[in-house]
């Protein structure tokens, strides 16, 4: 059984006559350490597909099973529990606290987690090395340019080790050198073993997976990948 | 890093929001304690300044009576068995438990004085007893200094043609007119008033007091507690309240403290209000922040915990300075609203109510918004950008 299953699940908000479909029904398996790319128009239902795979949107129809789990059969404190220990998540545009300096956006994770204080700095700093950027551990995140940015929202989703990165257009907010960056980072940490969802509309983003997925009239097809940068 | 961290750092990052947040509540404090401790004070004030004007306990001598009526016409009475009230029984007053409360006694023996088929009545008095009771006494001339002095009401001094500085002979004895009363609408227009030492002499009741007025403090302590003790003391007295009067002394201060307590609910609801407002925009403000929590694994309970923690260190912060604040302007209004410096002192348990009720209001104001903010959907939050 694949490690990540999406059975027949569907997304629909509102009712009656304003009721529209998000995701029609989709089904998509992932394997454990691989690294998907979903694809699709603006309004295609990429970014609901990656919140109900992420356990932060229930589906109206259909199941989510990782790791063998039904996740939104879990109460919501145990699905937050299951996310803080299964799941690390890349927003689109940072979304880094600002009253809260980098080393401390790195270990919010970690604020819940029974760790001791000198541990919890110690994984928030070898995350920070891992992007490079154990030297600006003590700016503030407005200190700091956009790809760095982003690379601390990645030091923070991967500072508990979770075994998902769920990542929402990663680098939509960033000039195609400070992308490549972000992108090949995200390659090194899947190349470690990290499985990886990313939802993007850049195919050259894309690209920089095993798989390629799109979602179109809220379905899901598979696409060609066309290996030309690692 | 841990959940107390994420809340002292966003109240130390952001002088400016917390800023407002403890005025809002400051403001509802400040308010509330400056008001009571005013309103406290004033009614102190209020209380002593009503029981200086005017007796509110009257003790004449114990005798039995009969009313004589018939068809509906008064047909007078008659006394019988009197027992009179020695001077001695006045010093017994002093000696009840609510001694402390007794502020005026004064004793009054009466006799009367007839000059060409002219009656009025005379009234033996301690003068300086008796103006503190009557602060409404007004005098054309000055106070009787000495014992052939007199004070004379307006009535009896146009009925016996008397004026300042004129004299009077009453029962053989020359007495000099030291100040006429200007009118005060009641009996003592009509009354000669003389010392009470000469008075008793003069018509042979030495030693003897025909009535006594008392002016008890009375807003702390049941006035019927006072004329009790004074009755087990003088047993030979009938001691009464004026009720009247009583009453309407404790009615103005109850209405006083009503009207106090009233605003000040006031001002705590608004000030709840402005809390409640503020942690509502504050927890609107950090709905994207709080979609991360939320997503990053923050349990409910753990988001609540970040927002009340917030609002126990702005409420704690309030209540002291707002304590503080609320004192000062005490000290400022008082020195506005009275003539003297009333007795003002800083009470503890008002500095631990107003920190507690500041504390209790601010937790009791951010608990639906913490609640609100601890439902929020993730996916729902992180839309928001």
């Amino acid at each position: 059984m694949s490690y990540i299953v999406a059975d027949k699940v569907a997304k629909e908000f509102g009712n009656g006559d304003g009721k529209v479909t998000a995701v029609r029904s989709i089904d998509l398996s992932i394997e454990q350490g691989e690294f998907i790319s979903i694809m699709g128009e603006s309004g295609a239902g990429k970014s609901t597909l990656l919140s109900m795979l992420g356990g932060l949107l229930g589906p109206t129809r259909g199941h989510i099973n990782i790791g063998g789990i039904d996740i939104y059969s879990l109460k919501r404190d145990k699905l937050a529990d299951f996310r803080r220990e299964f799941m690390g998540f890349i927003f689109q545009s940072f979304q880094l606290v600002p009253y809260l300096n980098v080393l401390e956006n790195v270990q919010l994770p970690l604020a819940v987690t029974h760790h001791s204080e000198a541990a919890k700095k110690s994984l928030a700093l070898s995350a920070l090395d891992r992007v490079g950027l154990k030297d600006k551990a003590h700016r503030l995140p407005n200190q700091i340019s956009g790809g760095e940015q982003e690379r601390v929202a990645i030091a923070r989703a991967v500072v508990n080790e979770p075994p998902i990165l769920f990542a929402d257009e990663p680098t939509g907010n960033l000039d195609s050198r400070n992308s490549a960056e972000v992108m090949n980072l995200l390659k090194k940490l899947n190349s470690e073993g990290q499985t990886i969802v990313m939802v993007t509309h850049s195919r050259l983003n894309a690209e920089y997976a095993d798989r390629i997925v799109e979602v179109a009239d809220g379905g899901i097809k598979d696409m060609p990948v066309i290996r030309v940068v690692c | 890093m841990k959940l107390h961290d994420i809340a002292f750092n966003n109240l130390r990052r952001r002088k400016g929001k917390v800023f407002f947040l403890v005025m809002g509540l400051l403001v509802g404090v400040a308010s509330v304690v400056a008001l009571l401790t005013t309103t406290s004070t004033l009614e102190e004030d209020i209380a002593h300044k009503m029981d200086e004007f005017g007796a509110n306990i009257l003790i004449t001598p114990r005798s039995e009576g009969l009313s004589l009526t018939y068809g509906g016409l008064s047909l007078g009475g008659l006394s019988f068995d009197l027992k009179e009230i020695s001077q001695q029984d006045l010093d017994k007053i002093k000696t009840i438990s609510n001694a402390a409360n007794i502020r005026i006694v004064s004793p009054k023996v009466f006799g009367v004085f007839e000059s060409n088929g002219n009656k009025a009545l005379v009234v033996g008095v301690d003068f300086p007893a008796e103006l503190s009771l009557k602060k409404w006494w007004k005098i054309t001339g000055k106070q009787p200094e000495y014992e052939d002095e007199i004070l004379v009401g307006k009535e009896a001094a146009d009925r016996f043609q008397l004026k300042t500085g004129s004299s009077v002979d009453i029962k053989g004895e020359t007495f000099n007119v030291a100040g006429v009363l200007e009118t005060t609408g009641s009996q003592d227009d009509s009354l000669l008033f003389m010392a009470l030492p000469v008075t008793q002499k003069l018509f042979g009741k030495e030693n003897q007091v025909g009535m006594v007025e008392v002016a008890a403090l009375c807003k702390n302590c049941p006035i019927s507690e006072i004329v009790a003790q004074i009755s087990e003391k003088i047993p030979t007295a009938k001691v009464t309240a004026v009720q009247q009067v009583v009453e309407g002394r404790m009615d103005t201060i109850h209405n006083f403290r009503k009207f106090s307590l009233g605003i000040s609910g006031l001002v705590l609801f608004v000030g709840s209000m402005v809390v409640f407002v503020t942690m509502m925009g504050s927890v609107n403000e950090r709905t994207r922040e709080i979609g991360i929590f939320s997503a990053i694994g923050f349990r409910k309970s753990h988001i609540m915990r970040i927002i009340l923690l917030e609002a126990f260190v702005v409420s704690l912060v309030a209540g002291i300075v707002g304590y503080l604040a609320g004192i000062g302007i005490t000290r400022l209004l008082l020195t506005f609203l009275t003539d003297h410096a009333p007795h003002f002192s800083l009470d503890p348990m008002v500095a631990a109510g107003a920190v507690f009720l500041a504390v209790l209001l601010g937790l009791v104001a951010s608990l639906y918004p913490a609640m609100t903010a601890s439902r929020m959907d993730p996916s729902e939050a992180l839309r928001t950008l």
